[in-house]
This record gives structure tokens, sequence and C-alpha cells, in this order.
């Protein structure tokens, strides 16, 4: 029995390690393949690049479906939220890791922990009651004036100043993400050897000269899978986004006009959507989203492994 | 003595089965209060033997579950269009019935500053706002139908729903019977391309943006309306009266001429003291009742339709209190009507419950 075990043991172990591992990974294409299937019937009547690049989305008059706005909405609310949150998060965690004492480092990383656990709607009403309407008056609206009088060309990049719009989504989502980049980056800065940096001290740099030549190189793997995280995040987000975004998929969108995002377009029409047409349209979104949240999930594994060779060749 | 065993247990478990059956329902998210208030009701009412359970997944999920035949009964906020009805026609040879049950109805809100007496509103000035054409609160067609306030020239915010919704149908079926553009432009549906706008997700969406924008417009259910206090406008009516929809008014809605299968649109209604944006919300059964697979047996569609006749006449009695419509003599005969079409395995079963 015991020679059995001996001789089967790590087999049988084995095995069910790679089942599990499979199925993992059938159960990520059984999604795609699923989502395909839903989709196909709007898939096939647009054709693929049809229905991604088409811009009309009119469930009742003309009955076409194209994703372009929403694709469009996407990518401009999550870089833009991404760029917005990277420099803030980085100081953040830059500070919280290296300059803060250690009492304001751990309050800090208590309310950046809070932050991520916060809940998305929260996000979402706060937005439509207190930020929204704020940056409705204090912003946008004293802009839009300005605009108005000294630099007419800039009123149609503008657009309405009703506060719900692309503008505020991306500060919404930005603080949503913050978190997220800023937690990864303190932890790659914590975990860089000492070694490195009493090196850097010994040759006498400045605290500043640290940071840049020996803790941010070594530690810039952690903080890209941050901000990779950071940027999954944001293009999937729904809720928070969904509340004050306008939900406006008329191109060119504007600065502080509605836009729509892949999310927000099928949480709004899913449950509603009676026609099969406009059902497996929704689905279609559903697998172009599929398509782009792995394509950013790649390029985040393609740089990474980048980095890594990289700060190989340094140690 | 094997064979009195199970005699029993099947005794038993039939007797069991008797006890209690479950009516399965699923559909529009409007009406989920009612239902659960009915459903609650009903189920005191026969002493816990017939349990109502009912999953608020949208009208879009709930045509699809009933065609799917997962429910026993579909809810939905509008009734089946006529590509429906064929479809079911011919894939289950038999019909589908619209029962109206209660009754919705979507009012104008707004956020004026400084404005406390109720506007009035016209439905060419409401679809012209929500084309874009009329931009400004002191537009001239707008000051015209309000003489007595002064509105401001502040500019106007519409607002509107963002998810797919019954709401937007009725308020968009009401714009288009008074609007050839907006027939034309935009049509009717639980979504759609608007030309201009905010969107709000859900109800509170709307009403939250509307409170935080001074000059906006929006566009709600009356129920949500009500229990939140906003204050709304009067809609003219087909007669030209200006009406503020409250329970007799929507009521009054449905007093009109109906077609026999119920599946009509009361928006713009002929009634003189009917509230023009008002819409039915509707149960949606098969006629031969034996077709759809959920139900198991006659116990069971015995049970669903002596459920939706309560509905329909002893249970109208909560429509009010939770600010749904209740039914007009018309619609009420209208409805037993439609349910006295039930039959289940050729026995006509709805004739002999409603008692005609």
């Amino acid at each position: 029995m015991k020679r059995l075990y001996t001789h089967f043991g790590d087999r049988i172990f084995a095995t069910l390690l790679l089942l599990l591992a499979l199925g993992v990974a059938a159960l990520a294409l059984l999604m795609a393949y699923e989502l395909y299937r839903g989709g196909s019937l709007a898939l096939q009547r647009f054709g693929l690049l049809g229905f991604a690049l088409g811009r009309e989305w009119d469930p009742v008059v003309q009955k076409t479906f194209g994703a372009w706005p929403y694709i469009l909405g996407t990518l401009i609310v999550s870089f833009s939220a991404l760029l917005l949150s990277f420099f803030p998060a980085l100081a953040a965690a830059i500070f919280a890791a290296e300059y803060a004492p250690r009492w304001l480092a751990q309050v800090i990383n208590f309310l950046l922990d809070l932050m991520a656990a916060v809940p998305s709607v929260v996000y979402g009403l706060w937005g439509i009651f207190v930020l929204a309407p704020w940056i409705r008056d204090k912003v946008q609206l004293p802009f839009y004036m300005w605009a108005a009088e000294q630099a007419p060309w800039l009123v149609p990049i503008l657009g309405v100043p009703t506060g719900y719009g692309l503008m505020t989504a991306v500060l919404i989502l930005a603080s949503m993400i913050i978190p997220y980049t800023a937690a990864l980056a303190r932890d790659a800065i914590a975990l860089v050897p000492k070694e490195h940096r009493e090196a850097a001290y010994a040759l006498g740099a400045t605290r500043w000269e640290v940071m840049r030549l020996a803790i941010l190189p070594l530690a810039r793997g952690g903080i890209i899978a941050g901000t990779f995280l950071a940027l999954a995040r944001a293009v999937g987000e729904t809720m928070a986004v969904t509340m004050v975004i306008g939900n406006s998929h008329k191109l060119p969108y504007t600065l502080f006009g509605g836009a729509a995002t892949m999310p927000s377009v099928i949480a709004n029409e899913f449950t509603e959507a009676v026609e099969d047409l406009h059902l497996s349209a929704l689905i279609a979104v559903g697998f172009l989203l599929f398509l782009v949240s792995m394509a950013v999930n790649f390029t985040a594994a393609y740089v990474l492994r980048r980095q890594e060779r990289l700060v190989k060749g340094v140690l | 003595m094997r064979k009195a065993f199970f005699g029993i247990l099947a005794l038993a478990s039939l007797a069991l089965a008797q006890q209690t059956i479950t009516l399965v329902g699923a559909g529009a998210t409007f009406p989920y209060p009612l239902m659960a208030k009915y459903g609650d009701e009903y189920t005191r009412l026969t002493g816990g033997k017939v349990r109502i359970n009912y999953q608020s997944i949208g009208s879009g999920g709930g045509i699809r579950q009933f065609l799917e035949q997962t429910v026993h009964f579909g809810a939905s906020d509008a009734p089946l269009d006529d590509t429906r009805m064929k479809e079911v026609r011919d894939r289950f040879k038999t019909g589908a019935l619209n029962i109206g049950y209660a009754l919705g109805a979507v009012v104008p809100i707004y956020n004026l500053p400084g404005v406390r007496e109720p506007l009035r509103f016209s439905g060419s000035v409401l679809a012209n706002i929500y084309l874009g054409r009329i931009k400004t609160w002191n537009d001239p067609t707008l000051q015209e139908l309000n003489p007595n306030v002064k509105l401001p020239p502040l500019p106007i915010t519409v607002v509107h729903r963002s998810d797919g919704s019954g709401t937007t149908y009725v308020w968009a079926d009401y714009l288009s019977k008074v609007s050839p553009e907006w027939a034309q432009k935009v049509g009717r549906g639980t979504s759609l391309q608007w030309p201009v706008g905010v969107g709000g997700k859900g109800n509170e969406g709307v009403a939250g943006v509307v409170k935080q924008t001074p000059g906006a417009i929006g566009y709600v259910e009356v129920t949500y309306a009500k229990q939140n206090n906003l204050s709304y406008g009067a809609v003219q009516n087909k007669a030209g009266r200006f009406i503020q929809a409250d329970l007799p008014s929507i009521k009054a809605a449905a007093n009109v001429p109906l077609p026999g299968d119920m599946r009509v649109s009361l928006t713009d209604t002929a009634a003189p003291d009917g509230y023009p944006i008002a819409s039915f919300t509707y149960l949606l059964l098969y006629e031969n009742l034996s077709v759809n697979k959920a139900v198991k047996s006659e116990a069971e569609a015995r049970a669903l339709v002596e459920f939706v006749k309560w509905v329909l006449t002893e249970g109208q009695k909560f429509n009010e209190p939770l600010t749904y419509g209740a039914l007009s003599s018309v619609a009420q005969q209208r409805a037993l009507a439609l349910l006295s079409r039930v039959t289940y395995e050729g026995k006509p079963i709805g004739k002999e419950i409603v008692g005609r």
C-alpha cells in the first residue's frame, strides 16, 4: 500500500494540478466562446469589423448596432484615468515607503486600503451628489463662460457643462484606481534590498538620487504590474462610471459632455433588451470587452517580462 | 406490503404537493413592490398553500423566460408585439395572453429655483424639449402654457434614463404619438438613441441628476415621484385639460374602448379626465397552459388561474396604497374575459374559475 502510494502519490497530485490548471484556462476559453456565440447574431449581421467600428447604435428606428462609441469611450476614460492617477499614486507609494514616519505610513496605507474597499456604487453616489455639481459650478461653468468670450473655438471641444460627463467619470475612476497602483508600487519599493540603498548612500547620493538610481529601477516591475492591474480595473469598471458619465454615445465626445463605455452600455440596456438582435449586440460588446481586456493583459505580461530581463541585467 | 407502503408514500407526496404550490414569475422591475404585496397577501389568504416567487429581472428577461417556459407567468411593462405573438403561435400552437393588472404613469420632474406652482406642459412642448428644439425655460411656447409663472432664462438640461426601461418606453410612446418628428427620428423603445441630454441610471439616477442641476427636466414613474416627494408638472391631455397625475386620473386613462386582447397603448388617452402618459403593466400567460413546460400539473394550472383572478378582483385594492393605478371597470372586464380563455389539456379551466 505504502509503496503504491509513494509510486503514484506524486503522479496523482501532478495530474490533479494539471486538470485544475487546465480547468481555469478552459473556463476563460469557454467564456470567450459563449460570448462569441451569444453575440454571433449581431457579429454576423454587421461583421466583426463593421460592428467594432460602426458608429450608430440605434435599437429602435434603424436597428443598427455599432460598438465604436463604446470602445472609444472605454479607451479614453480608462487611459485618462490611469494617466491622471499614476503620479499621485506613485508619490503616495514612495512617500509611504521611504519618507513618512512609521505611524504616518500606516495611516496612509490604511486609507489606501480603505479606498480600494469602498464599493463602486458608493463612489457613484458621491459622484452624482457631490463631485458632479461641484465640478459643474466651480470648474466647468467658469471655464465655459471664459471660453465663450475669449476662445470660441474651444466651445465645441468643451461641450455642454452639465457636470455629468467624460470629465467627471475620469476623475471618479482615477480616484478609484489610485489604491491599486499605489499598493503594488509601495510593496515593490519595500522589497528592494537594503544593500542597494546603503550602497547608493555610501556613494554620496542624495535621497532623490537613491530613489531614482537604486530603488525605482528595481521596483519598476511591481509598479508596472500595479499600473496594469489598475488599468484592467478601469476598463471593466461599470457602476460608478455609468452613474456619472451621462450615458450619451453621440460622437464626437467632448470634454464636459456625456459619453458611454462598453460596460456601461451592457449594464444599462441588458435587462430590457427585448429584441434578439439588440441582446446579441450587447453580448457582442461583452465579447469585444473581453478582447480588449485580454489585449491589455497580454501587453502587461509582455512589458513585465521585458522589465524582469532588464532588472536581471542590473543585478 | 411494499405496494401499500409505496401507495401511502405516493399519497403523502401528493398531499404534500397539494399543500404548497409555488408559482414562479419573472419580468418587469416596475411592479415588483406590488407583486411582492400580492404574493404575501395571497399566501396568507390560502393559508400558505400557494406561494408566489416573482423575480424582477426586467421586462426583456421576463419575456425571454416566458418564451423559454421556465416560469408560470411572465411580466412586462409593454405587451408582446405582433412578431412575438406570431412566434408564440408558430412555436407552441397557442396564443399568448397579455393581461393588464395595474397601471403606471410617467411624470415630468424639473428643477427650477424660485418656481413653486406646478408647471404645465403639452405633448408637443415635451417632445420639442427632448428633441433639443426648445433650449431655454423662458421659451415663448412654454411661457404661453404658463402665463402666471415667471420662467427664468435658464438653459434646459434634458435628463433621461440610461438603462433600458419600461418607463422610457411609455415616455417615448407618448412622445411618438404627439410628435411626428419624434416618431420618425427616435421612435418608441426601452432604450433609445437620444438626440440630447444626460442619461441617469434608474429612477433614482434621473431624480438625482435633476435635483442637483438647476434647469434640469427629467421623467420618472409617478410611484417614485410620490414616494420621494418630488414635485412634477401637469400634462395636457387629448381633451385639452392639464392633468397632474394622481390615482383617479391614471385609472381614468384606461376608461376608453379597449381592444379584446388588451394590447393597447393608453398614452395620449381620449378619456377626458385621464392622465395622458399612463400605461398598463402586463402578466403574460399561455392560453393553453399545457404547452408551458413550467406548468407541471392541472393543480398548478388551476392555482395560477385562481391567483390571476384574485389579482384582477380582490387584489386590486392593494394597487392604490402602493401608488399603482387600479383597473377601471372596463379594463377589469377585459382582463377577466382574457383569463377565462385559459385551458389546460383541453379543459376550460379559465371559464370554470372566472365563472363565465
